[in-house]
């Protein structure tokens, strides 16, 4: 059995079938994250006044996996395009290019969640608080680089004070304090954990929409870069099917493009 | 897309190369407006809110073709934003009354936690 409306518009909706698919399909997906922002809200408006941690990110690898997308979103849509101008050369050009802005993006986020799956965050008997990376461990101490050091009781607010202040005093005297290694001895320390998810109510939602997001680019990668390989076959027996579905994976990047553009600033800028 | 024809297709191509200077200069713009202070906090929200949607809706209408689709696209897309703008509503509504101390300042790692009991005497 032949599945109907592949390369042909059906009568009554003007469309083939995969496009009144992947739209229905997306529908779902806005109510999907959708979910999740409103749990972002409330979870932001419920923190106590001042407390929403911010600045626990680096807006640099954001900033260029935003760049990376919007890159990959208009490659996406040349490819069509290259297709309906009868341009197979472009089009696996251009496909090319996504995939690889896809793996770049996939790259990126890891170097991210490495960086903070390794960020130790350590609560001091003295009741001070210091987070940085984690560089040497021994049965003694460890050793934190660009340690960030600041009163317990205040909370992750007055992290960004002391960075200020760190900084600050580095200018006055010329040097660079805010980046010394600092070595802590086991012995002083009442508690410490690493900036995963488990970390606080921030650092859960981050990861939760960020790791849905990385699976949708994942998922997107997978498709294109079938369609840009072995798929593209079809390309040679069935041309307007083969755009079609180019058109439908490319409606899908697009949604994973357009979701990151929200996710970026509410999660790295404010 | 209403018209697919090579002619249509190339001046499209105008439109794409377009949307995609408007994005790169929207995210910086997104950035460096971060830094500058508003007032307030939520001023700061509205205006990164805004300068979101207003690049969401360039790729939604260029890029996703929302500019020229057919009716049943509309029909279902008109559904999901009213039911995604009811969610929010009613989240923005419900947060009167939110769960409080989402965030609190000891956490992380959880010591520090509330005050002991006083010792009986």
């Amino acid at each position: 059995m032949e599945v109907p409306y592949t390369d042909t518009n059906r009568p009554d909706t003007g469309l083939y079938n995969a496009k009144v698919g992947i739209w229905l399909f997306l529908a779902s997906e806005v109510m999907l994250f959708g979910a999740l922002f409103s749990a972002y809200i409330l979870l932001r408006v419920g923190a106590m006044p001042g407390h929403w941690p911010t600045g626990l990110l680096d807006v640099g690898p954001g900033f260029v996996n935003t760049l990376v997308l919007i890159l990959s979103s208009v490659t996406v849509v040349m490819a069509w395009a290259s297709l309906k101008l009868n341009d197979f050369k472009k089009f696996k050009f251009y496909q090319g290019i996504t995939v690889i802005c896809a793996l770049l993006f996939v790259v990126i986020k890891s170097f991210e969640y490495k960086s903070k799956f390794t960020h130790h965050d350590v609560i001091l008997k003295d009741g001070m608080r210091v987070d940085g990376h984690l560089v040497e461990e021994t049965d003694e101490f460890i050793v934190l680089s660009h340690p960030v050091s600041y009163p317990a009781e205040k909370g992750i607010r007055e992290r960004a004070v002391a960075i200020k202040e760190a900084e600050h005093h580095a200018h006055e005297a010329g040097g660079d304090h805010h980046h010394e290694d600092r070595k802590i001895m086991l012995d002083d320390i009442e508690k410490r954990t690493t900036w995963g998810p488990w970390a606080n109510t921030y650092l859960a939602i981050y990861f939760t929409l960020t790791g849905l997001h990385a699976l949708h680019v994942i998922a997107g990668a997978l498709v294109i870069a079938y369609f840009w390989g072995p798929g593209s076959k079809m390309w040679k027996t069935h041309p307007e099917q083969f755009a079609n579905r180019i058109e439908v994976s490319g409606l899908f990047w697009h949604f994973v493009d357009l979701v990151w553009i929200f996710l970026f600033p509410i999660l790295y800028l404010l | 897309m209403s018209g697919h024809s090579p002619e249509e297709i190339k001046k499209s191509i105008r439109s794409y190369m377009m949307v995609f200077g408007v994005l790169i200069v929207g995210t910086i713009v997104t950035v460096l407006a971060s830094f500058v202070d508003f007032g307030s906090s939520t001023a700061n929200i509205i205006v990164a809110l805004i300068i979101a949607t207003f690049k969401a809706s360039c790729v939604a209408l260029i890029f996703m073709h929302l500019n020229a689709e057919k009716k049943t696209i509309y029909m279902t897309l008109g559904f999901t934003w009213f039911f995604f703008l009811g969610l929010m509503v009613l989240t923005i509504w419900a947060s009167e009354d939110k769960p409080n101390y989402t965030v609190a300042p000891n956490d992380t790692p959880a010591v520090m936690a509330a005050p002991s009991e006083p010792a009986a005497h």
